[in-house]
Order: C-alpha cells, then structure tokens, then sequence
C-alpha cells in the first residue's frame, strides 16, 4: 500500500545543472566550503543501481541524518564518502579533499562509527585507543594524553584493560565512538549508533553527539529510529532506492510533508467502524492490517465519535517523522 | 618528499606494531607452535633417520636436513599467518576494515602485514638457528645470514598466501593451498632429501618454485660452502614476491573499495 504523492520532493539530480565537477568558485574564506559536496553520485552493483545520481552539500557544523529504508543506499554512500567504495560516476569531495583520489589525507581528519562494532579483539579496551592513534600517526605524549581523555569520555576507565568480549553491546559502541575521536575529527560518521542499544546507552550517546555539535563538530548519522533522527538532526536527507526522495530540516518535513495530526484506531471491528466514518476533503485514511490511520489537521470529531466505541483503542497524535518516512517511503517491507 | 615517505614508512609499521603486539601476549605459546613441530622433524629424522641415510654429499643427514628444516619453517610461519591469520583480521574480526577508517591505506595495510610475516619466519628461524648452534649442526658464521634469508622467504610466501586469501572465502579453502602447493613444495625441494634423486621434470617443475632456491641458500651459508654466484636463487623468492604482492594488492582492492 504504497501513498504516491506527488509532493514536491526536491530531486537535487534533476536540477539542471550540467556539471558534475566541482568547481571552487565560490565566494568568501576557505571555512565557508561545505564540509562534504556530494555531485549525481551514482553507483551500480551487478547492474543495479544502488546510488542513483544523489546529490547534496553538507555545511560545516550540521548534524545530518541520511535515512532511507533497509536497501536504500545509505551505507554505499557513507562507504564512497570515505573514499572506501569507488563511485561510479559523480563527484565527491569532503573537507576539501578529492574523493577518492586523496581520500586517505581526508580520512585523517574524519572520525567513522561503523555499523557493526570493529573493535580490535586481540587487544585491550585501551589498546584499542593506543593502536588506533598509531594508525592516524599520533604517538608519544599527544596520544597518551588523548587515550585518557577518551577513556574518561567513554566512561570506560574501569575497564581499561578489558578484553573486548567482556564489554557489553553499549560499551563497544561508546569504545567506537571514543575511537573515532582519536585524530580530533572535524567530520564524524555515525552509521547506525544506538542500534540494539537499551535506552540507557542510547541516551548517553545522544547526549555525547548533541555535545560534539555544540563543540562544533559536523556529523553525519543514518539511523533507523526516526525518534532518534527527530532529536538529533537538524537536517534530513531521505533516500530510497538508491535516489534522494527529500533533504530538509525534520520541522520542515513535518510541516510540509504531512497532515498535522494523525490518528491511529485498532481493535476488533474497527473495518466495519471505519466504513461508518464520512470523510471530508482533507482528511486521509490509511488501512495497514488491523490498524486504520487518520491524517489531517483536526482529527477531534473522530475522536470524540470513537469515545462510544469500548472495542477500539485508539492514539492521537502530532504527526512525527516516522509518519513521514512511511508516507515517502512506503509500507513495503524491504530486503535487507 | 622525505617526510611523507617517512609518515607512509610509519603506517606501515603502525600495521606491523599492531600484530606484534597481539603476538607478544602470547609470545610463548606461539613460538611453541612455531617451532616444536620443526625441531620433532630435525630431531626424529636427522638422528633416528639419519642414522640409516649415513651421508648426504658431505654433510651428515642431520646437518643436510637441518638447512631443508629452517627454510620450510620460514615458509610454513609466513604461509599459516598469511593465510588463517591474515583471513581472520580481515574477515571474521573486520580489523583491516576498521584500518581503512584511518589514514592507513590498504597499500599499507597489505605491506605492514607482508612485513609482519617476514618477522614471523625470522623468530621461526632464529629459533631454529639457536637449536642447531647447539646441537653443534652450524658449519660457518655466514649462518648469520640466514637470517636475512628467511625474511625473504617469509615475505614472498606471505604474499603468496594473501593471494589465496584475496580470493577466499572461507578457511577451507586453504586447505586447497596448503595440500596442492605447499606440501608438495616441502617434499619436493632438497628438504628432506637432495634434488638429484628426483626425476629430470620434477626437478625442473620444483626449480619454477620459490622454496628450492631458499633451501639451496641456506644449506650454503649453514655449511659455509656458500659463493656469489648462489645470490641469482634468491632472485626467484624475490621474484614471487613482487607478482604475488601485485596480485594481493589488486585483488584486495576489489574484494574491500569496490
């Protein structure tokens, strides 16, 4: 059941815009630049495509969300992003750097999260940190010092000379994110954070992201929580199939993209119920399975009619991204 | 220049420090499983065996097989960390990809790791080496030079066996490897007995391959019988080395920045 709106989706690859080349003409210091320019990136496995002409900017000092359904091509970008996929066409550059041509020199001032956790298992929680500045070229005091620090941050002083596998799933992933500070990053890549996290961690986390933007860090995160992409984000990019379906702060989607209110009914018997209810231009109804979805600006006088029903349940509501994400993208369930 | 050749010089040895590392927790037990199964063949064949053989050209058997021991132990240290280890930091732990997060490229990663193994067969033969000194089986001081040989010998079948994990997908599959390649390689080298007892097309089928050449080098330095000229064998381990690492480098490229 899938709502095809044509809503004015701006399709950034269709804007006519001949070049695909990066060009440095624009205006003013150096620090104005995007942190990343994404140009009609396209990419193909076997055939398909995966990233189909995307394009956007990324400014210094966002926080980004890419979402898009299992499938979409958030990870194919977040990996050609980095320089570790090669696009196929397109251009790419982050933080100045020609990608992937110099996308080794980039990667030094990036810090990535990857989606499974990578720690090293041969080592130490606090070897982990050593090595890993080894890595980027940090040695001597600097790196001590820096280890540290980010022990502290993780809160994982305690557990310094713990094997990995003796950590728990929020642990790893706060040891992830402390590693990927290790070079001071100016662009940090989250790809799944908070995935499998219990609300606890996921809290801290959020708290320690809302930290590092304030601090003036940009980042760049793909969740499949729109809650969390809610709170956290100041800008959507919402992908599917491979192409950009939206790129706007998550206030603007809410507001343009969908009704103000939504009204969610289940319970037995509410086909028969919903038949009952006259619909006036404006308002939208959704059946999935067992459930009916009302959309529009004032849903009130359904409400007020479903007081006298004891069998349905139902929940009013402000609408949300996650209703969004649905509209845009579909119901369908998706392959992973 | 200097200095970004000294930064890339330190990357790959940030690749080399992490799995020596790793390898100095359990120092011991890993140079047991290096080196208990070649020093049992030296000691049950050279003397048990050896015993019956008599003489090899001049050397007593043991001191034939000694050299034969040390180069196939530099083949098989690399080959096993080449293969099982390599696959693992690759694959089952994603280390290498968590590399590739940093400013390490996988040029280095694919270096510092052919490194790494080099330095394995260095600890095998040094180990080794030791043994003999005692058991009296060093012939020369040039034996020093075996040292430096069995890296070579450790960096071409290191990159080797990244070639064949390049391509794998899971252990199994090196057990193709070891049982096609390597284990032939071992019997048909002048380790355990000389060369001129094999067929004309054996022999020339074993010369196309690296080990016999590293064998025939460190039986001349072990004996002192060595001269310049023994140098041009080194140039097949040598050889081995630049095409395999070519291959491992290209085909890793594929299987992880595609």
């Amino acid at each position: 059941m899938k709502s095809s709106q044509n809503v004015s989706v701006s399709k950034v690859g269709e804007i006519p815009e001949p070049a695909p080349q990066i060009q440095d003409d624009r205006p003013g210091p150096q620090t104005d630049r995007p942190v990343a320019i994404v140009r009609a990136l396209q990419k193909s496995y076997a055939g398909k495509p995966v990233v189909d002409r995307v394009s956007f900017d990324i400014r210094k000092g966002e926080f980004c969300g890419l979402l898009g359904p299992n499938g979409a091509g958030k990870t194919t970008i977040l990996r050609m992003l980095v320089g570790n996929s090669m696009p196929d066409s397109g251009s790419l550059e982050v933080l100045g750097y020609p990608v992937p041509r110099e996308a080794r020199r980039m990667r030094a001032r990036v810090g990535i999260v990857p989606q499974s956790d990578n720690l090293d298992p041969d080592l130490s929680v606090i070897e982990n940190l050593f090595v890993y500045g080894r890595y980027f070229g940090i040695a001597g005091n600097v790196l001590e010092m820096r280890v540290h620090e980010l022990l502290t941050f993780a809160s994982l002083t305690d557990w310094a000379g713990s094997r990995i596998n003796q950590l728990s799933g929020g642990m790893m992933r706060r040891l992830s994110i402390a590693r990927a500070l290790i070079n001071k990053p100016e662009l940090l890549i989250l790809d799944e954070p908070t995935t499998g996290l219990d609300p606890q961690a996921r809290h801290t986390i959020w708290q320690q992201l809302r930290r590092m933007q304030r601090e003036g860090m940009t980042l760049i995160l793909t969740t499949h929580y729109m809650e969390e992409a809610e709170r956290l984000c100041d800008r959507i990019i919402l992908i599917d199939n491979g192409a950009l379906l939206a790129d706007r702060s998550p206030e603007q989607l809410i507001s343009e993209e969908i009704e103000a209110h939504v009204l969610e009914v289940h319970g037995s018997g509410v086909s028969e119920w919903c038949g009952t209810v006259e619909l006036p231009i404006g308002v939208r109804c959704e059946k999935v399975g067992e459930t009916v979805f009302f959309y529009g600006e004032n849903l009130h006088w359904i409400v007020d009619r479903l007081d006298g029903e004891s069998r349905l349940r139902y929940s009013y509501r402000p609408a949300n991204l996650e209703d969004v994400f649905l509209k845009l993208t579909g119901r369908d369930l998706r392959d992973a | 220049m200097p200095e970004s050749v000294s930064l890339a010089a330190a990357r790959v040895f940030s690749i080399w420090y992490r799995n020596a590392l790793v390898w100095r927790k359990s120092a011991l037990r890993s140079l047991l499983g290096t080196f208990s199964d070649p020093l049992l063949y030296l000691l049950a064949f050279g003397y048990g065996l050896g015993r019956f053989v008599g003489e090899v050209g001049e050397l007593t058997y043991v001191v034939f097989l000694c050299s034969g021991i040390i180069a196939s132990s530099a083949m098989n240290a690399a080959t096993f960390e080449g293969l099982y280890m390599a696959y693992t930091r690759m694959e089952t732990n994603k280390t290498w990809e968590s590399i590739l997060s940093t400013s390490v490229g996988l040029p280095e990663i694919v270096f510092g790791e052919i490194l790494w193994m080099g330095t394995k067969s260095v600890i095998s033969v040094i180990a080794i080496l030791g043994v003999a000194l005692l058991l009296g089986l060093v012939q020369s001081w040039m034996a020093v030079l075996v040292i430096p040989v069995g890296f070579l010998c450790g960096i071409c079948f290191g990159a080797m066996a990244m070639v064949v994990t390049s391509y794998s997908r899971s252990y199994e599959f090196f057990l193709y490897y070891v049982t096609l390649l390597i284990t032939p390689m071992i019997l048909l080298s002048g380790v355990f007995f000389p060369l001129s007892s094999l067929p004309d097309g054996v022999r020339l089928a074993s010369a196309a391959l690296p080990l016999q050449h590293v064998v025939i080098v460190v039986r001349a330095l072990m004996t002192g019988s060595v001269e310049l000229v023994d140098s041009v064998h080194l140039l097949v381990p040598l050889l081995f080395l630049l095409i395999a690492g070519f291959i491992a480098l290209t085909q890793f490229r594929k299987r992880l920045q595609n």
